[in-house]
């Protein structure tokens, strides 16, 4: 099994990063970028077929370790 | 007080915290390795040093703060026993939750690194004891991610409850409020982006860090 957990910062927290990447777009001509965000991805393998154990388990490591509650929030797919 | 200075791999400061730490107190800081569980027995300060740990992969001390001898050091705390982080040590101590808030990325996306003027906001804790309140220090800062970030109740609290302890004068990486550095509600955890352990002896080019050592440890 494959977890995809996208990690972004929560709405409100500056992001420098997206911010920059937006003003390099607009310096290129796409005017129609009004913001840009910028987030990661983080891919895992995993072993086991239950996916719902597996999302909780995947949970967990999102809350310990992937993201941080202060800054970030997060969304996991898996398949 | 017996000290020690944590070592993750990418630690870059532990030298200069064990030298600050040796010249005030006259006694070598132990050095302990990240995947000790354990701090040697009879262990009173613990400094958390700065760096790039685990290469600021995923985020900025996050790795590390996962590390084998981080429940050793929330105990410690716990005990009421003075910790300090400084630079990545801080960002250490914010993803640990010792601290509150979290260190984002500079907002003006560059590495900065240059001598930052501070006021000593509060001289009332057992870090800045030996400063005069509203003092204005000269200490180098050198780091990518400075930026504090809380929300605004956060920020409200810990500015009511004078958990912030250091303020810059010129803000430099785009934190709240202009904070460089803050201590916990219990008063024994501080973390600071600015490196007092860099300005400690005249070949440092200044020693406004010195006070800060001196103020927790006591002049040797």
């Amino acid at each position: 099994m494959k977890a995809k957990i996208h990690v972004y910062l929560k709405p409100g927290v500056l992001d420098p990063q997206g911010a920059a990447v937006a003003g390099a777009l607009h310096n290129m001509g796409y005017d129609e970028v009004t913001a840009a965000r910028q987030g990661k991805l983080i891919e895992l393998d995993l072993t086991g077929d239950d996916v719902e154990a597996a999302r909780k388990r995947v949970d967990e490591m999102c809350a310990k370790l992937l993201s941080n509650p202060v800054i970030e929030s997060y969304s996991i797919e898996l398949a | 007080m017996k000290s020690a200075v944590i070592v993750f791999p990418g630690s870059n400061c532990d030298r200069d915290a064990h030298d600050a730490i040796e010249k005030v107190t006259g006694q070598k800081p132990a050095m302990v390795w990240h995947q000790e569980s354990e701090l040697p027995e009879g262990t009173q300060f613990v400094m958390v040093p700065g760096g790039f740990s685990y290469g600021d992969y995923l985020r900025c001390g996050a790795m590390a703060s996962r590390s084998a001898i981080m429940p050793a050091i929330v105990a410690h705390a716990a005990t009421g026993a003075p910790v300090l982080g400084v630079c990545n040590g801080f960002q250490i101590l914010t993803e640990s939750g010792l601290l509150p808030g979290a260190l984002m990325r500079n907002a003006g996306l560059k590495f900065v690194c240059e001598k930052a003027p501070l006021t000593v906001e509060n001289a009332n804790t057992q870090f800045t004891s030996r400063y005069e309140a509203g003092a204005q220090l000269l200490v180098p800062i050198a780091h990518h991610d400075g930026n504090y970030f809380a929300d605004t109740e956060t920020l409200d609290r810990i500015e009511g409850e004078g958990q912030v302890v250091f303020r810059y004068g010129r803000n430099p990486n785009g934190s709240a409020r202009d904070i460089a550095g803050i201590i916990n509600e219990q008063g024994n955890v501080m973390g600071m982006m600015p490196h007092p352990e860099r300005a400690v002896d005249d070949g440092h080019g200044g020693t406004d860090g010195l006070a800060l050592f001196e103020s927790l440890l006591g002049s040797a």
